[in-house]
């Protein structure tokens, strides 16, 4: 239980690390100096549908896991609830 | 709120199916064009981010300052929603800006001040599940400073130069695009309240198992 927590701990560490470090990745090099205007790349032509598609999903995603996750910690305090009646209970009627 | 959850419910099922007809429909942007489809979820997002964000910090300070523990139970979860609603803003955001600024991420007042608040309600998390004792308390002052931030993100834009839009766009929004915006901001508050609900219930019900520990030791 312990190692649980800690692997846990770590994992959210990590995690909350590498945001800013995976933005910071995600920055165009900086220039070096003048580059002639015949030398710059072709326009990026990037497509539109895939990134709509994925911010929409990216939504219901995170929505419907964090749903999931409320309904098992439900159903874990539930059960949990009912076993600690059914102690006391046990030791009521003794 | 338990006999409202249904009717939430309902309202939040039919505006979320009812969401992506109004989006397809709603006009192209003339400089983005299809990229910019994304605002309509980025924005109310955003907007009930910081709703979530208020909730959590008022809850905080009436638990702090008027010692109720119920309050304390929708300020966890309020912070719990914050954290969820961040991060669909902060990965809907980077796509967009991908297509429409040419990276996906630019450290500009908005963005990063946003990443910071995300980062503070994540303290708040981290610190009731590791925190120990105590961590209540020191995690409703974390959710006061959270919500505190709130304004200085929403005007960032307007007291630093920044690549994002500044504040002026969504009053000054087209009819045909202004509709679709805040039918999806009334969806998304419809599920703020209900997972409120759901998860300040969770919490009520830990509160109740607490108690029977109690009771169990104590027979």
């Amino acid at each position: 239980m312990m190692l649980m927590t800690f692997v846990r701990a770590v994992l959210v560490g990590l995690l909350l690390a590498a945001a800013p470090a995976a933005a910071l990745a995600a920055q165009p090099p900086a220039q070096e100096g003048f580059v002639p205007v015949d030398q710059l790349p072709g326009a990026e032509e990037l497509p539109a549908a895939p990134l709509v598609a994925a911010a929409y999903a990216v939504a219901w995603a995170a929505v419907l896991i964090y749903l999931f996750s409320i309904w098992k910690r439900l159903g874990a305090v539930e059960r949990e609830i009912a076993d600690v009646a059914r102690r006391i209970e046990g030791r009521g009627s003794r | 709120m338990k006999r409202l959850f249904p009717v939430l419910l309902i309202l939040c099922i039919g505006m979320f199916a009812y969401a992506p007809f109004l989006i397809v429909n709603a006009p192209y942007e003339s400089t983005m064009g299809l990229v910019q489809k994304i605002f309509y979820f980025h924005v109310a997002a955003a907007m009930t981010m910081f709703v979530a964000a208020f909730t959590c910090g008022i809850a905080s300070a009436v638990f702090l300052f008027g010692r109720r523990p119920g309050a304390d139970r929708v300020g966890f979860a309020a912070a719990e929603i914050t954290v969820l609603l961040g991060l669909i803003v902060l990965i809907s955001g980077p796509l967009w800006a991908r297509k429409a600024w040419g990276v996906w991420w630019q450290w500009d007042a908005r963005l990063t001040s946003t990443l910071v608040m995300w980062l503070v309600f994540q303290a708040y998390l981290l610190l009731r599940r590791f925190g120990g004792p105590g961590s209540d308390k020191l995690s409703a002052a974390v959710a006061i400073f959270g919500a505190a931030l709130v304004p200085f993100v929403y005007w960032s834009v307007n007291m630093w130069r920044t690549v994002h839009p500044t504040t002026s766009v969504v009053p000054t929004l087209d009819a045909s695009m202004r509709g679709p915006l805040f039918w999806c901001f009334g969806a998304f508050l419809c599920l703020f309240l209900l997972l409120l609900a759901a998860r300040t219930e969770l919490q009520e019900r830990r509160a109740r198992l607490d108690d029977l520990y109690l009771a169990l030791e104590d027979s």
